[in-house]
């Protein structure tokens, strides 16, 4: 490694607390985050609660809307399987087969940038076309604040499962464990990205 | 002040080999992940804007003494700000914004958590570094890029930020290109913030070294722990208030934009339905624990040094801690004390007017529990702890004037007023800053190897004492008077004139305040160099950091430290020296 | 190994099933949304669904089922708590205001208290 030695608990679990940094590390940051996603939330309530009952701050209806429950529900459905994938490429690498771990983290980023794609051709695109950017009105200020900050998210889980992917082997033939745990904390992170989608396609494409 | 000598009882974990060969300049001193050279890298930037922090307000104290005079001197190198010396309203408020924005978020912060949470706490639980070294030093650089963007607002067009560090909509959202870059800036330093909070939790829970249970932690390591939550849990929604006023600024959404809004005659072009009130809710669930993130790890260094200046354990250790554990979760139900004047109703108000006043407990337990510390002690009036020992009472005149604060019908009359500026100020200037100083004294000896000088120090103490006083305590009487903050000129009320000689106490204050920081400032770069130099525990302290060489090589400990006892084992029965330091076993 | 070859098969017959129940999930989301339960408890049918989900998701994929770590359970406790606070307080307030105001803060006034309204805005409120 780099400057300075590598410290205990990186690997095995440390004896007392049952867990490795990593894992404590990816946890904090992760309740770090249901906050963010949370004010993200409150907003949402505040702002639908407070929104004047007619005129163009109006709350559109959900045909005014016009979010499509085809198009959210299939992305929903493309995350839930790319969190199979992500936690299949975990178990593959804990049982030493590193290519089929591999194989399962290219899943992954393919049915992330899919997500992406989707949203981007067939609800962004459309969208800012017809001038129902996020200043229409404060349904579309908080659904795209919300689902462009999850997409920003998920790219940035392509890009460190990406790293792994590309550049993780020498790890894992020095040392295979380290490694595991790894691809175990980007899948925390990768779980908890669908998460908050479980919550993002109810709330916003099917209310009435 | 590193040494090559690597200390070899550091744990080697699952991977044996590491590699002692000799890092470069860059490696060593600049994008260093040891955790001290991190820890003085953000002490010596803090401490630099805290200076700067206070030459802005050494500037508004003018304008405030003086109303629409030019200033001397200075005037003139602001032409735009202060246009033939006079200062404009404009440049004050993005004056008095900055300075608010500059010392919490650039200053007292990084300072307590990055500096001195950085370079003690690892010392302090016997581990050779933080559990995430390449975080932390991704933490400090974030923070630098974060300062700079701050920094870059005095120069756009129109200035800096001139919304108050509270930036509260919708003034915030029209307002020039500074409140982007401060925006901008803050979205950097919350990041940050957030990557060290991490590495101190998991560094706490993981790597105390054997022996060493959660309950014979020193008082700082709690502090920081509790801390480290507070700045998890609570930037967030900062975070997320700031995308969300950045995209009304830059993409015209209306989050915080009522309708109808009309700016100098003019109708704003938002659709409209949006919140103010969302702005300050987000931003008090911040902004709240912040302030006792401000307060907890200077408690923590005081606690350190009362007790090592008293012979004495501390009483009532285990009462400290469980009150810094309340009071951190009391924190994030409190904030709309922050907001009773905005037309809350009675049961909501009562609500969080309630949890204020319980939360005024654990900070009463806290001083008491200090304050029985000091009774039967062996007192030594070294210099931090006649820091620490005023620290005392200038906390308890801060806690007190909250409460009025924390009342809705006494706040009625006091929002908004100097009173306000009174209260938290005596918590954070002679409160938190006073701690700081304490700390910088104490551990100067273990970073550097020498002591600082004691005469100098001493006059630090008595006039930065006496001057912090006279800057603060007439701000209760101009706030009780009816005077507003962030007036540019108060003079044009007659209920600010009557007390105008009380505002030019607190300029000259002030400006007396800041030549009594030129011993400190001379002190601490001249003792670099020419202090007396020291052994590994100059002060006879029996917590773990002074078992450590003075400065500690990479790695921290000659050999790996084993605890036996509590953290303040001082006067023990039946030894000769008047203190067992934790990691020696009984004699 | 042999031992860890084991379990994880056994984990990743629950991760195909959790992969199911969640697919199903989605569809009965989607359905019960096209039904109406009445005001407030059609969020909280589809709130409910999504936790039910959520829960899968972090038992199973994040583990939590079989995590022994105090210190992630404190964590998830503490946050759960403060997120609760932070989605109820600031709505609570708004609901309670004083009985003069209307429904709003920041609403559009009503028609019949336009006339003092009017001059109150137009004094520089």
């Amino acid at each position: 490694m780099s400057a300075g030695a590598l410290l205990s608990y990186t690997v095995k679990p440390h004896p007392v607390t049952g867990v490795y940094s990593g894992k404590l590390g990816t946890w904090l940051f992760l309740a770090s985050e249901v906050m963010l996603f949370g004010a993200l939330f409150s907003a949402y309530v505040l702002l639908r609660v407070g929104a004047p009952h007619e005129g163009a701050a109006a709350w559109p209806t959900h045909e005014q809307a016009g979010l499509s429950w085809k198009i959210g529900g299939f992305n929903t459905l493309v995350l839930i399987i790319s969190s199979v994938t992500m936690v299949m490429a975990w178990a593959s690498l804990k049982t030493g087969d590193l290519a089929k771990g591999r194989m399962f983290l290219a899943l992954t980023v393919a049915l992330a940038l899919l997500f992406i794609v989707v949203k981007l051709v067939f609800e962004y695109m459309p969208k800012l076309n017809a001038g129902h950017g996020p200043w229409h009105n404060n349904f579309f200020g908080i659904y795209f604040t919300l689902t462009g900050l999850h997409a920003l998210h998920i790219i940035g889980g392509v890009i460190v499962i990406g790293y792994f992917l590309l550049f993780g082997h020498k790890l894992w033939y020095k040392n295979p464990e380290y490694y595991t745990n790894r691809i175990e904390c980007t899948g925390l992170y990768w779980h908890f990205v669908d998460l908050v989608w479980i919550f993002l396609f109810p709330v916003l494409y099917l209310m009435n | 002040m590193s040494s090559h000598q690597h200390g070899h009882g550091h744990q080697h974990g699952d991977d044996g080999h590491h590699d002692h060969h000799e890092l470069g300049f860059w490696r060593k001193y600049v994008f260093s992940v040891d955790h001290k050279v991190i820890g003085v890298q953000y002490a010596v930037t803090s401490l630099c804007f805290l200076f700067f922090g206070f030459c802005l307000m050494m500037l508004m104290r003018w304008q405030l003494a003086y109303p629409g005079r030019p200033i001397p001197v200075i005037g003139p190198l602001f032409p735009k700000g202060m246009p033939d010396g006079i200062m404009l309203p404009e440049f004050y408020n993005a004056l008095g914004a900055m300075h608010g924005t500059i010392m919490v978020f650039l200053g007292v912060v990084p300072l307590i958590v990055g500096g001195f949470g950085n370079y003690v706490m690892p010392l302090q639980i016997g581990a050779p570094d933080m559990a995430f070294p390449k975080l932390n030093m991704v933490s400090y650089w974030v923070y630098f890029v974060g300062a700079i963007v701050m920094m870059a607002g005095f120069f756009v067009p129109g200035g800096a930020a001139n919304s108050g560090w509270t930036s509260y909509a919708p003034l915030s959202v029209i307002a020039t290109t500074g409140q982007t870059v401060w925006l901008l800036g803050m979205v950097f330093l919350i990041t940050s913030s957030l990557l060290g909070s991490v590495n101190f939790i998991v560094t706490i829970i993981q790597l105390r070294a054997k022996g060493l249970t959660m309950f014979r932690l020193p008082v700082f390591v709690w502090a920081q722990f509790v801390t480290a939550f507070l700045l998890l849990l609570a930037f967030p929604p900062l975070e997320a208030a700031a995308v969300l006023q950045l995209m009304d600024r830059l993409v015209g959404t209306s989050f915080f934009m009522p309708e109808g809004l009309v700016v100098s005659g003019q109708l704003q072009n938002y659709a409209g339905g949006g919140s103010p009130l969302l702005w300050q809710h987000l931003f008090w669930f911040l902004a709240h624990p912040e302030v006792y993130v401000l307060i907890l790890p200077g408690l923590g260094m005081i606690a350190e040094i009362i007790a090592n200046n008293t012979r004495k354990p501390l009483w009532g250790y285990r009462a400290m801690v469980y009150s810094m554990v309340f009071l951190g979760f009391m924190s994030f139900i409190v904030w709309a004390h922050h907001m009773f004047m905005t037309g809350m109703g009675t049961k909501i108000s009562t609500f969080f007017a309630t949890t204020t006043m319980i939360i005024s407990i654990p900070s009463v337990i806290i001083l008491t529990a200090l304050v029985i510390s000091l009774y039967q002690g062996a007192i030594r009036f070294t210099v931090p702890m006649l820091f620490a020992l005023a620290f005392l009472p200038m906390f308890a005149i801060g806690g007190l004037t909250g409460l009025p604060l924390g009342l809705p019908v006494s706040d009625i009359q006091l929002h908004d007023t100097y009173y306000v500026i009174g209260h938290f100020h005596y918590v954070v200037a002679p409160g938190t800053i006073f701690a700081i100083f304490a700390g910088v004294y104490f551990w100067y000896p273990k970073v550097t190897g020498r002591t600082m000088n004691t005469a100098l120090g001493w006059m630090h103490f008595v006039l930065s004492f006496v001057f912090i006083n006279v800057v603060f305590m007439p701000m209760f009487f101009q706030g009780l008077a009816g005077v507003s903050r962030r007036l540019y000129d108060q003079t044009q009320y007659a209920h600010g004139s009557a007390v105008q000689n009380l505002t030019k106490m607190s300029s000259w204050g002030a400006w007396m305040l800041g030549l009594s920081q030129l011993p400190f400032i001379l002190n601490f770069f001249m003792s670099f160099r020419a202090g007396r130099k020291v052994s590994d525990n100059p002060w006879d302290a029996t917590t773990l950091e002074w078992a450590a060489p003075s400065p500690p090589p990479h790695g921290n400990f000659v050999t790996e430290p084993v605890v036996y006892r509590d953290p303040y084992d001082y006067s023990p029965r039946g030894v000769a020296r008047d203190f067992l330091p934790q990691h020696v076993a009984e004699a | 190994m042999g031992d860890a070859h084991a379990d994880i098969s056994k984990h990743v017959r629950a991760y195909i099933g959790v992969f199911v129940a969640l697919a199903i999930a989605t569809v009965v989301t989607v359905a019960a949304s096209t039904v109406n339960f009445g005001g407030h408890w059609n969020m909280i049918v589809a709130l409910v669904i999504a936790l039910f989900k959520a829960s899968l998701v972090a038992a199973i994929f994040m583990h939590l089922k079989w995590e022994k770590s105090v210190g992630i359970w404190w964590t998830l406790g503490i946050c759960a708590i403060f997120f609760v606070a932070l989605m109820s307080l600031p709505v609570l307030t708004s609901h309670d205001l004083p009985a003069e105001s209307h429904q709003g803060t920041w609403d559009v006034l009503p028609a019949a208290a336009h006339g003092e309204a009017g001059h109150a805005k137009a004094a520089g409120h």
